[in-house]
């Protein structure tokens, strides 16, 4: 068969940019008379149509409790919930359904971890290594699990470009390590972590690693066996799905090991006043009416990432990157804060002698969303030196028009604030 | 010139624009204007810490009216905290309390006292209303 007919059939039918916006109501929005530019998708992503759709079709055709129910509608919204699952499952290539539990979002499913695992292992004297670029959700739930069993915290430091430093890793690892819990990628710099390394060093002596992928999941593909994690946590509506939903992976040999860290209605085998018995995994650790409606929104929103291509994704969002990346280094006054070579579509910036809150209303008023602060990663910014950024979030619908739409509103910001 | 009278002003001169950067241009103007805070009173315990934006707010009663001076790091928000100072300095307790601060919806700049905003702005508002409380108090005792 020719390239050109192997290649047709290989690749699916490629939509344009104006087909995929088009996927993306709210994209069409205009804020302040002017057409919105949406830079703030690290926050949160934009929801496509097939995924507001089928919400909406929980609730107009199937609403019912899940796994309760002896009738129709339960047994539907079970089944639904569950196709749910397998697509989570072989979206991040787990080995099996009872390693995907459904939980409200990454920053839950890292508490529960933080929980259950500092409970069952963690005694005084232990230690947990993260990283300085973690969010404040890998951070906290850690803190009080070591305050509460007198175990240690120790950190990964960083270099200027906002890298970690991976000999000052391995110096850290020592018997005294329990658990390793990194992100995947950094929510404030975009730095993507060498996780792969980090992993496999822990595993040579032995320690689990769990992986915060809250700012990966929807950049690249994630394969968990691939990767070898042993824990992996991240949110629906980072990845176009609605928000109240999140996943915590792990293998099965550290879940069923876990006790559970909610207890409640569907979570039980056998409740006596005397004792409770557990039920199997996954739904040991799915205490009370999960968001079901949410969950068979991600799996819509798996199905419209896999449609589009995790590999296509990776590759436009890095040619936005690297314009957006040229585009506003033109701009004298601009400094960008986190340069590693390896980073998602992120640019958190300041200008100089203007307060990034300042850049953010003005910005705002041109019709264009940006997070400004210290993007509940305020070690990061003590690392650096400085009070918070400007960051500009890409995904994979936004247009290199976008980011000269954001190059012309600085220039603007920069004009008015150094009159 | 009473509370209000001091809005209707700032209403006015705000009225002549209609596009939002000439408005955040003549309210940082506005922060231009706002006499210096001594740096003695720029720290920890004069700070309202809005996450976003920091506020210095300090207060000086002679008995009879509190004078405030104020500062903030960033400039949008010092031109707003030159205009709640324009409104509420040099005034009695009683006149800072019962203020209703209605030149900041007339304005169109409402969203940015909105708690989610975080630039310490509500928050100045509330402290400087407790000094005046709290001065008031002084006085009846």
């Amino acid at each position: 068969m020719p390239a050109v007919w192997l290649n047709a059939v290989i690749c699916k039918t490629v939509k344009s940019i104006s087909e995929i916006r088009a996927d993306f109501p709210i994209l069409g929005r205009k804020i302040y008379d002017k057409p919105l530019v949406y830079f703030d998708n690290s926050a949160t992503t934009q929801k496509p149509l097939s995924v507001i759709n089928a919400v909406n079709e929980v609730f107009t055709t199937y609403n019912s409790n899940i796994h309760r129910g002896v009738h129709a509608l339960s047994d539907q919204a079970s089944e639904k919930y569950e196709d749910a699952r397998e697509k989570v499952r072989s979206f991040i290539n787990a080995e099996g359904k009872e390693e995907i539990i459904f939980t409200t979002g990454t920053t839950s499913s890292i508490n529960g971890i933080a929980f259950s695992f500092g409970e069952r292992y963690i005694k005084t004297g232990d230690e947990v290594i993260i990283s300085h670029l973690e969010h404040h959700s890998n951070i906290v739930p850690w803190q009080m699990m070591c305050e509460r069993k007198g175990a240690k915290l120790r950190v990964i430091p960083i270099n200027d470009a906002g890298e970690i430093l991976f000999d000052e890793y391995l110096k850290l690892l020592s018997p005294k390590t329990k658990i390793v819990a990194v992100t995947q990628v950094s929510n404030a710099l975009g730095t993507i972590l060498p996780i792969k390394k980090i992993i496999d060093t822990a595993h040579s002596m032995n320690i689990p690693v769990l992986i915060d992928g809250a700012q990966g999941i929807q950049h690249g593909l994630v394969d968990v066996i691939e990767m070898d994690c042993d824990f992996y946590a991240f949110s629906g509506h980072k990845i176009y799905a609605p928000t109240g939903i999140g996943v915590l992976y792990g293998k099965t040999k550290w879940l069923s090991k876990l006790p559970p860290y909610q207890g409640g209605g569907d979570m039980v085998a056998n409740v006596t006043f005397e004792k409770t018995t557990y039920n199997e995994l996954p739904f040991k650790f799915e205490a009370g009416t999960t968001n079901f409606a949410g969950a068979i929104g991600l799996g819509a929103a798996i199905d419209y990432v896999k449609s589009i291509g995790l590999r296509d994704i990776e590759k436009r969002e890095q040619e936005l990157l690297s314009y957006a990346t040229e585009r506003l280094s033109a701009i004298k006054e601009l400094k960008i804060y986190g340069i590693s070579n390896r980073k998602i579509p992120v640019i958190s910036f300041l200008l100089e002698n203007i307060h990034q809150y300042d850049t953010g209303m003005v910005l705002d008023k041109l019709g264009i969303a940006v997070r400004t602060g210290t993007h509940c990663a305020q070690p990061i910014m003590e690392r650096l030196g400085i009070e918070g950024t400007v960051r500009a979030s890409m995904c994979f619908y936004n247009t290199m028009e976008e980011i000269d739409t954001l190059g012309t509103g600085i220039e603007k910001v920069v004009k008015m604030f150094s009159k | 010139m009473s509370v209000n009278e001091v809005q209707d002003t700032i209403i006015e001169e705000f009225s002549a624009f209609e596009d939002w950067m000439d408005k955040y241009d003549l309210l940082i103007d506005f922060g231009k204007e706002l006499h210096e805070i001594d740096p003695l009173f720029k720290v920890h315990d004069y700070l309202i810490d809005g996450c976003q934006s920091k506020v210095w707010l300090h207060p000086e009663f002679n008995g009879n009216k509190i004078k405030f001076t104020a500062d903030s790091d960033a400039l949008i928000t010092r031109g707003l905290v030159a205009l709640l100072i324009k409104v509420l300095t040099d005034r009695t307790p009683d006149e800072i309390i019962s203020a209703d601060l209605y030149f900041i919806d007339k304005i169109g700049l409402k969203q940015n006292l909105s708690p989610t905003r975080s630039n310490g702005l509500l928050s100045m508002i509330r402290q400087m209303k407790l000094y005046a409380m709290a001065y008031k108090a002084k006085i009846q005792k």
